[in-house]
């Protein structure tokens, strides 16, 4: 049973902005078939009474009041910016014209 | 583009029923950011109010705010909602340069409230119950300047620069289940929702909601089935539709677009749509992304939020009056029509009045001054009524001053003015600009034989029984006076001194 198609790695590909070629696709897709299926074999294990983690830590409701702390500095917050511009990130086009 | 031909309203509801679903965004009141400590005030200097934690940094942690979560469960209880005892953040992932960590943080299948209602009014006094699906804890998005474009819109922008100041300040969304039943009501439904939801909001004080600045914003989801079948047909989703009267208008126009395309045989494309103020339409955004397409899943970086029943118990204890059920009370006690409630409403008068009559003042005449001088004032400014330089503390003085006969409501309108125009309280305007009520019985008593002496043939008139004729030797009085005489008390004198009996 095979965890994931080619075109399965291209739809996440284009999801995370990744140019991928042809090549890397195939490649891709069975080294992540690999992954999917070693993490699979977890669930052969995990029973019903197993409850699935999101968090190692037995905690709950940690919480911070709501009292305001400094912020960076503009000139910080900018300072690893590939571009600025009015004090603004400054981002490449977003859409083309359509 | 094509543009589509629009079926009228009515001909739309004879074939077709409407389902709604509305989603709504509110920005929480916090002070601070809801996973970070940065700073949620308005107008500060673009990137100012960032940290390593709202800017997606490596290595910072993310904590949830205590208010924040406190507010999204007495939202809940306020819509009669169940409050999950147990319950997670979740990643949203996209690419957008609005948000610097490439997702943003909500609650996917575990919100902290579902399951609720929210009773609104219609216009005419009818109840509608709206079923509440889920409220649940996000974080807002950054803001996008788009340049080099000809309208300053996204298409044909060379590029965009952000301000990430409102990236990670407290969202609640609040989601209605599919509101059918509606039907030509539809629109007005939506409004009634979306401005009692505003209510709502307010009074609990976990947000002032004002649409205008985007502390509200509304996604209007609809679609049609044709009239006798249950199955629903394809959505669309307009997105930012940010006043009541937009959600009303943008209700209605898809009703008419969908009814349209439908009934000339097309289908509707499930996609986004923006919603312009200018002419009421909808043009067409970007096709949906499948919900699978967020990748969503549960963020490792934040704990569990898990709300003993305690504090549930504790907040549905604080919960104020609900808006409506106010609103009736205060529309009993004052003695006013359900018509002219709506309109004190709508003018955002209602707080205003309880509040003018909690310092000393008449219903009738508090809301006679807030909802016909000031509300005139406020117009002409272009200001909400609480935006208007004065308080109702001041207002009930003036009407008291009304009511004792050092003013009357010429001159009540002239003191109005002085406060609005800053010239101090009541009593100080007043004094300055002399506003009092002519009192002295010997300068009245002078204005009077002035009248009657200018004005021999009136005053023969009125000696021969057509008292009506009065009126006009009032009106010589008022005019030498400056309006300054109580016109009752000129009245009852010129009637006297020509043998008269009023």
């Amino acid at each position: 049973m095979p965890g994931i198609t080619r075109e399965e790695v291209a739809h996440l590909a284009r999801l995370a902005r990744l140019e991928l070629k042809d090549e890397e696709l195939e490649h891709f897709a069975g080294q992540l078939d690999d992954i999917i299926g070693a993490v699979a074999r977890v669930s052969e294990v995990a029973d019903q009474d197993v409850p699935p983690t999101s968090h190692p830590l037995p905690l709950t409701n940690v919480m911070r009041a709501d009292e305001v702390r400094p912020s960076l500095t503009p000139e910080q917050a900018l300072n690893g910016a590939p571009a600025q511009e009015q004090q603004r990130f400054k981002v490449p086009q977003i859409l083309g014209e359509d | 583009m094509t543009v589509t031909e629009l079926v009228s309203y009515e001909d739309a509801l004879a074939s077709y029923d409407p389902v709604m679903g509305l989603e709504v965004h509110v920005e929480l009141g916090t002070k601070t950011k809801m996973f970070c400590g940065c700073s949620t005030e308005l107008g500060a200097e673009p990137n100012s109010q960032t940290c390593p934690t709202c800017l997606g940094m490596p290595g910072s942690l993310p904590v949830v705010n205590a208010v924040g979560v406190e507010s999204a469960i007495k939202i809940g209880l306020a819509l009669h909602c169940e409050i999950a005892e147990w319950c997670r953040f979740a990643r949203k992932n996209y690419f957008y340069p609005d948000m610097p960590k490439n997702f943003q943080t909500s609650q996917y299948d575990e919100p902290i409230a579902f399951n609720g209602y929210l009773d609104v009014q219609l216009e005419d006094g009818e109840v509608f119950r709206v079923e509440i699906e889920r409220a649940h804890m996000e974080e807002d998005t950054g803001k996008s300047t788009h340049v080099g474009g000809a309208t300053g819109r996204i298409h044909g922008a060379s590029h965009s620069l952000l301000d990430y100041n409102r990236a990670g300040i407290p969202l609640i969304e609040i989601v209605t289940k599919p509101i059918v039943g509606a039907g030509e009501r539809a629109p007005e439904v939506a409004k009634a929702y979306v401005a009692e939801l505003r209510e709502l909001i307010r009074a609990l004080g976990v947000s002032e909601a004002r649409m205008e600045m985007g502390q509200m914003r509304c996604d209007v989801n609809l679609s049609l089935r044709p009239n006798g079948t249950e199955k629903f047909g394809t959505r669309s989703e307009t997105k930012n539709v940010n006043s009541l009267r937009s959600v009303e208008r943008a209700a209605r126009y898809e009703i008419q677009r969908h009814a349209a395309v439908l009934s000339s045989g097309g289908t509707i494309v499930q996609e986004t749509r923006h919603f312009h103020e200018d002419d009421g339409s909808t043009t067409s955004g970007r096709v949906k992304e499948e919900a699978e397409d967020y990748r969503y899943f549960p963020e490792p970086d934040l704990v569990p939020v898990a709300p003993s029943r305690e504090w549930v118990e504790e907040l549905r204890a604080t919960l104020p009056e609900l808006p409506r059920v106010r609103r009736n009370r205060l529309r009993e006690d004052w003695g006013v029509s359900e018509h002219d409630m709506q309109s004190i409403l709508n003018a955002g008068a209602v707080d205003l009045i309880v509040a003018t009559i909690e310092a000393g003042a008449e219903a009738a005449a508090a809301r006679k001054w807030w909802m016909g001088e000031l509300a005139r004032s406020a117009n002409e400014s272009g200001k909400a009524l609480d935006e208007l330089a004065i308080t109702p503390a001041q207002v009930a003085r003036v009407t008291a001053l009304v009511k004792e006969g050092s003013l009357n409501d010429k001159l009540a309108r002239l003191c109005l003015e002085g406060v609005l125009a800053g010239e101090g309280d009541p009593d100080t305007v007043v004094e300055k600009r002399g506003l009092k009520v002519v009192s002295d019985e010997g300068a009245l008593g002078a204005a009077v034989d002035e009248a009657i002496a200018g004005n021999a043939a009136i005053a023969d008139k009125i000696r021969g029984g057509k008292v009506a004729a009065v009126g006009a030797l009032v009106g010589a009085v008022m005019k030498t006076t400056r309006g300054q005489a109580d016109a009752a008390r000129v009245k009852e004198l010129i009637l006297q001194k020509l043998g008269v009996e009023g």
